[in-house]
């Protein structure tokens, strides 16, 4: 069909692979997210936090900031599993903000504008689509949380050497797992809100009430029941369970680990459950 | 000649209500018209060629592949424009047409170069780089034309396309349905509520009513072969004509005022029909003569 025929004809050319063709609309959604300066500020605040403890740790190895700080001990602040349990805190509630401004645009506009029709029509599943999406959510989120963990670590290991990782190669195991579940339950969450709300600022809005909200409504359960079980409708407390205990640290919480695990899972499935029944090429008016 | 769409009892529940019942036949031609009322089950049936629907008996098959077992291949094969509103709206023209063809599967480099030759073929050409948000009905409806045939389909299943057209832009997407139709590179189905624009491209008409097929004709064959009418008004005593014409070999059906529609046999002239109004001393104030349009083709299937 060249241009100066102005004909129809046929494609003969190529076709490429299957498998891959998930990654075109993670490409096409990171090329409109990246058009929002916003989010482009909203990114480099998230990073923050890990380049000041990249700089911490760094400075923690220089004997002239020690000598200039007269400092006399073994260490300036220990790289261990509490440490690293703030950074997932810190960095999974800025994962939580940038999730609720970035996702909302994500599924949401397919639907409104009826486009969903037109990726199910070519030899693309629904799986495929929501694997596109998810998987730019997941990169973007694990730009700002396992990512710059992850670096810290290896930061920290090239500069106290192989006994240092010898010791500690469970807390980058720990880190990198803990962190990608949440990017995950972020990335289910967030998509699942974004296609069954159409409004882009209801959608950030509802994403923010689910796991802060959550919060204040978990405690008032506890205090109303004389129960802890209210915290297992808080998803943050229930990745806080979760990270303590990958990252062998005692955060004071009673809340048994399977719960928290179980929690994980139906709410994993009920975003699963949702995105299925949105996520299709037609639509049955009742 | 391979056949383009086999149905074998192909039936569609939405819950309990049956909406497609055990469709059986087969397609051939070049343009199929897919025609019928309102609810009849013409885009249920599209949707479920296009493996949206699931299928609760029998099945299909599109160009030799199996809707149920080939859902990929079918897809792979199949270009579609919707009837409704399908766009993203914040995106230029180029860059969607350019998605949807790699989603088809093709190479990055040539999804766009075929984009742009898409567009250019749909007369978007100028406006390509424009977001689709900002596009008039017209234009949408082209935009949707030229992401349904971006990737080279070999069936071209089009919903509507002229919805919401004004005169110039109907004219416009009828022609390149037709350049289409005679490029004989792809088959078409054409699903229209207007009978015209079936008329105008279509060589076979599938008629649903209620989830059933009421009539499957070859509109060629139904032209060369159909029946023709009179249309007769007259005034004076008309008491028996209908009997007198009917010993002619007419069928006649009886209007209000004197008016008369009559189906006239092969070698009836309309000399015959002046002979029996001068014996009655009847005035013939219209005479209409005319052929079977699919109007009354489909008008009658929706009687039966």
């Amino acid at each position: 069909m060249a241009v100066y025929k102005r004909n129809y004809a046929p494609y003969s050319g190529r076709l490429t692979s299957r498998w891959p063709r998930f990654f075109i609309l993670t490409r096409y959604s990171y090329a409109r997210l990246f058009q929002s300066r916003f989010l482009m500020l909203l990114i480099s605040l998230c990073l923050v936090y890990p380049l000041g403890c990249i700089a911490f740790v760094y400075l923690s190895h220089n004997a002239s900031f020690l000598r200039l700080i007269n400092f006399r001990g073994t260490e300036l602040l220990s790289i261990d599993g509490r440490f690293f349990y703030t950074f997932c805190v810190v960095q999974g509630n800025l994962a939580c903000l940038l999730t609720a401004f970035t996702a909302p645009a994500l599924v949401s506009p397919d639907i409104v504008n009826g486009g969903m029709q037109l990726y199910l029509c070519r030899p693309f599943s629904r799986a495929e689509y929501v694997l596109g999406k998810l998987t730019g959510l997941f990169l973007l989120l694990s730009l700002v949380t396992w990512v710059p963990g992850l670096l810290i670590f290896v930061i920290k290991s090239s500069l106290a050497g192989w006994g240092f990782v010898r010791a500690m190669d469970w807390l980058a195991g720990g880190l990198l797992l803990g962190l990608v579940i949440w990017v995950l339950l972020l990335s289910l969450t967030a998509l699942a809100v974004s296609a069954w709300v159409k409004w882009k600022n209801a959608a950030g809005a509802l994403l923010l009430g689910i796991y802060y909200i959550g919060a204040g409504f978990g405690t008032a359960v506890n205090a109303v029941f004389h129960t802890n079980l209210g915290s297992l409708i808080n998803l943050n407390h229930v990745m806080y369970v979760v990270w303590a205990d990958l990252l062998r640290y005692d955060n004071g919480s009673e809340t048994p680990l399977r719960h928290a695990c179980v929690v994980l899972v139906l709410a994993s499935a009920l975003c699963l459950w949702l995105l299925s029944r949105r996520v299709r090429g037609f639509e049955v008016v009742k | 000649m391979q056949p383009v769409i086999e149905l074998s009892g192909l039936s569609v529940r939405f819950g309990k209500r049956p909406i497609l019942k055990g469709l059986t036949t087969t397609l051939s031609a070049r343009t199929i018209g897919l025609l019928g009322p309102n609810g009849a089950g013409k885009s249920t049936l599209i949707q479920t060629l296009l493996g949206f629907c699931p299928v609760s008996g029998g099945t299909a098959r599109v160009l030799g592949h199996d809707i149920r077992r080939d859902k990929s291949s079918v897809r792979a094969i199949v270009g579609y424009m919707p009837e409704n509103d399908a766009l993203i709206a914040n995106m230029s023209a180029v860059s969607f047409v350019r998605m949807m063809g790699e989603l088809s599967g093709l190479p990055s480099s040539a999804a766009l170069e075929r984009a742009h030759e898409a567009l250019f073929y749909v007369g978007l050409g100028e406006a390509r780089y424009r977001a689709l948000g900002t596009y008039s009905l017209g234009m949408r409806q082209l935009a949707k034309l030229a992401q349904a045939i971006v990737h080279g389909p070999r069936l071209l299943i089009l919903d509507e396309p002229t919805n919401g057209l004004d005169p110039p832009a109907r004219r416009r997407m009828i022609r390149l349905i037709r350049e289409m139709r005679d490029s004989g590179c792809v088959h078409l189905v054409l699903c229209s509520h207007l009978l015209r624009d079936v008329e105008e491209t279509c060589q076979e008409v599938l008629i649903l009513k209620d989830g059933q097929i009421v009539h499957h004709c070859d509109l060629e064959k139904e032209h060369q072969a159909n029946r023709r009418f009179v249309d007769l008004e007259a005034v004076g005593n008309t008491q028996g004509l209908v009997e007198e014409l009917a010993a002619l070999g007419c069928e006649c059906t009886p209007g209000s005022s004197g008016r008369f529609h009559m189906t006239v046999p092969d070698g009836f002239e309309l000399r015959q029909l002046y002979g029996i109004a001068a014996r009655r001393d009847l005035q013939l104030r219209r005479v209409s003569y005319r052929r079977d349009t699919l109007e009354d083709i489909f008008l009658k299937a929706m009687e039966n």
